[in-house]
């Protein structure tokens, strides 16, 4: 697949991606969309709100891997993100506290 | 083909990483997670506040719309991953008709947002309104939470869709080609945020009732 890779700036090794593999993932996300509507309309009290971010979490999730390539690239870059994301749970978990102990 | 092998020979002997621009890139998300997150930590205070009037704030939300303007996001994200995979095998013609798609897509969501919002200013609920105003806070909280984040979202749309057209433009004069489109993964990267931003705009918005 990386037969063309020609310039030698490229010494990362540039990853193809082929479209079928896109494609597995779009329908995994619109399946994703359909059973978060779904499970919308059940009342599980405070458990609908988990449902709901933790459906919208795996679907990041799979944008973030493949079509943002997160799974291809230097390790690094998983690196950068999870401590982005760490940093914002801290800003959230923080925040609770403090409005709880209110 | 020739003439783009060609040009890469050339880009070779230039300095360039591509590594060091993506890397660029996410470091730039990240202050859109903090800028987005601020707004949502926001929003998750609020609706522990006043749950049952974001219930009830929420039924005005049209389910179908939103679902409507998902579908449209997520395929969007589609094409411009797709347009990547494209100019890496060379077709630059398929890579711009894919990122002419996402565009049209990017229109679509908007065309329907205008749509959405003009009733929704019809009935008398946007920021300020008499009707809204009059009623209990946490409905007013509600609609300024959602005139403001989804606002927000939209105009990271029109900026994708500003982004997305210079990398068309840049595909057609060969700044863009095989041997080099760093540009493009870094244009996609930014469309791809603003579909995962409206990943969780949607249920917190559309269903929560």
């Amino acid at each position: 697949m990386e037969q063309h890779d020609v310039s030698t700036a490229h010494h990362e090794g540039a990853h193809t991606v082929s479209y079928a593999r896109y494609l597995m993932i779009w329908v995994a996300l619109m399946m994703l969309t359909g059973l978060t509507v779904a499970v919308a309309g059940i009342d599980f009290g405070d458990w609908i709100i988990i449902t709901a971010l933790t459906i919208a979490s795996v679907k990041t999730l799979l944008v973030l891997q493949v079509f943002m390539h997160l799974k291809f690239e230097d390790k690094i870059f998983r690196v950068f993100v999870l401590i982005a994301c760490m940093t914002f749970v801290i800003f959230i978990t923080l925040t609770f506290f403090d409005y709880a102990f209110r | 083909m020739s003439s783009h092998a060609a040009e890469a020979a050339v880009q070779g002997h230039t300095h360039r990483d591509d590594v060091g621009s993506k890397m660029g890139m996410w470091l730039f998300l990240f202050t859109e997670l903090i800028l987005f997150g601020g707004m949502f930590i926001v929003y998750a205070v609020y609706r522990f506040t006043y749950q049952a009037e974001f219930h009830l704030a929420a039924s005005e939300l049209d389910r179908l719309v939103g679902a409507v303007n998902t579908i449209i996001l997520l395929t969007s994200s589609l094409t411009v991953a797709m347009s990547i995979t494209a100019i890496q095998e060379g077709k630059r013609d398929l890579a711009m008709l894919l990122v002419g798609m996402t565009i049209v897509l990017a229109l679509a969501f908007l065309v329907n947002k205008y749509f959405e919002w003009d009733h929704k200013f019809a009935v008398g609920l946007f920021p300020g309104s008499p009707d809204l105003v009059n009623k209990p806070p946490g409905i007013v909280l509600y609609f300024g939470l959602y005139y403001v984040m989804t606002g927000l979202h939209a105009l990271h749309v029109v900026i994708g869709i500003v982004i997305l057209a210079v990398m068309m433009g840049f595909m057609k004069t060969g700044t863009i080609h095989q041997g080099s489109y760093v540009k493009l993964e870094s244009g996609g990267l930014y469309w791809h945020l603003v579909d995962i931003i409206w990943i969780f705009l949607f249920p917190l918005f559309y269903l929560i009732h």
